[in-house]
């Protein structure tokens, strides 16, 4: 009975997780033209609209020297956080089956 | 008939909605600095009742610091994640709800600008100068939002799935929402001042991060199913899960 229950989890899951899956290729595909930019660069263009004056005042301390690097730090937080989710239910299903 | 209408109309918005989405966090240098210190100003006594919450639960249960983990790295994973969305442009997902739903309000003030400070500082994504407007609207209205849709639902009696997804969400989508009012404040248009920017601004966003937040919901409820098999005695302990519902499953 346990069993089932872990099957159906398991089934729910994997669906809920391929329907976000969905959600993001569908823009990919639909989308031809599109050049999915990351939109922050977008808000100086948008904000001059608004006001001609403004300048950003202060710029960042350091920035990632190329595309390269900046993907490598984006996958490190990304596998850093997924490592440690990984990790905890590792952990907390070991401990179950232990249990039983 | 019915179903094709509202796909051509929601098409319709997506091909007439301009290419250009400002979004995720405000950039270094980008707020006028009288908003800056606003903002610091606002979020400060946030992140100290994040503090002090985070203390009082460590030590009313020295064993959630695991689960404090993981609601950090979720955050961690989510906001690493830039997606593409209906829009054309990419945004990215707060990973905020699940915290908010396990702990309360004010615990994700702090692991939020954690993850704000590290983007900003290693990544040029968000700014030092704008932490504080960043933190209020990802850390602080976000789990906030969170929070009260997650208590309201199940206070109507709603399942449990239900009012995870639309915490985590409504969430996300309302950190969005406070971005552009903070845009709009610092930045009324010319002729029509603050209303027209906040339209404008919010125009493109909430389109964006529409399909984003829907993820981000779907994705919370994954986690929550699984510490509802794995870890049941820790949703009890934060009565997420009433212990005759736990019971209740385990008898079925």
């Amino acid at each position: 009975m346990k069993n089932m229950k872990n099957k159906n989890l398991l089934v729910k899951n994997l669906f809920l997780i391929l329907f976000t899956v969905l959600l993001m290729i569908i823009p990919l595909l639909t989308l031809k033209n599109a050049d999915f930019e990351g939109a922050d660069a977008m808000v100086g263009k948008v904000i001059t609209q608004v006001n001609a004056d403004f300048k950003p005042w202060f710029s960042p301390l350091w920035e990632p020297p190329s595309g390269e690097i900046e993907t490598l730090i984006f996958a490190l937080q990304a596998a850093v956080g997924a490592g440690f989710i990984g990790y905890y239910f590792g952990l907390l299903k070991g401990r179950k089956n232990a249990h039983r | 008939m019915k179903p094709l209408k509202i796909f051509f109309i929601i098409f319709t918005i997506m091909v007439l909605v301009p290419r250009v989405a400002f979004a995720m966090h405000i950039m270094e240098g980008f707020l006028p600095i009288k908003w800056c210190i606003t903002w610091d100003l606002i979020a400060f006594p946030f992140v100290v009742m994040g503090i002090l919450s985070i203390k009082k639960l460590v030590n009313t249960n020295p064993k959630i610091k695991m689960l404090l983990g993981l609601t950090g790295a979720f955050a961690f994973v989510l906001s690493a994640l830039k997606l593409p969305s209906v829009t054309g442009s990419c945004s990215h997902p707060t990973g905020v709800g699940l915290g908010a739903v396990l702990f309360g309000p004010w615990v994700m003030s702090v692991l939020g600008m954690i993850v704000l400070i590290f983007q900003a500082l290693l990544l040029a994504h968000g700014g030092i100068t704008t932490l504080g407007a960043n933190t209020f609207s990802m850390a602080v209205v976000g789990p906030l939002v969170s929070y009260l849709v997650y208590k309201g639902i199940k206070k109507a009696g709603g399942p449990l799935w239900l009012s995870v997804f639309l915490a985590a969400a409504l969430g996300d989508l309302l950190t969005y929402v406070t971005t552009s009012l903070q845009l709009a404040l610092a930045f009324p248009s010319n002729p029509g001042g603050f209303m027209t920017s906040f339209v404008k601004f919010m125009g493109i966003f909430a389109v964006t991060q529409v399909p984003l937040a829907i993820g981000e919901g779907l994705l919370t409820v994954v986690v929550i199913n699984l510490l509802s098999a794995y870890n049941e005695e820790a949703l009890v302990a934060l009565s997420v899960v009433s212990k005759e519902v736990c019971c209740e499953e385990y008898e079925e």
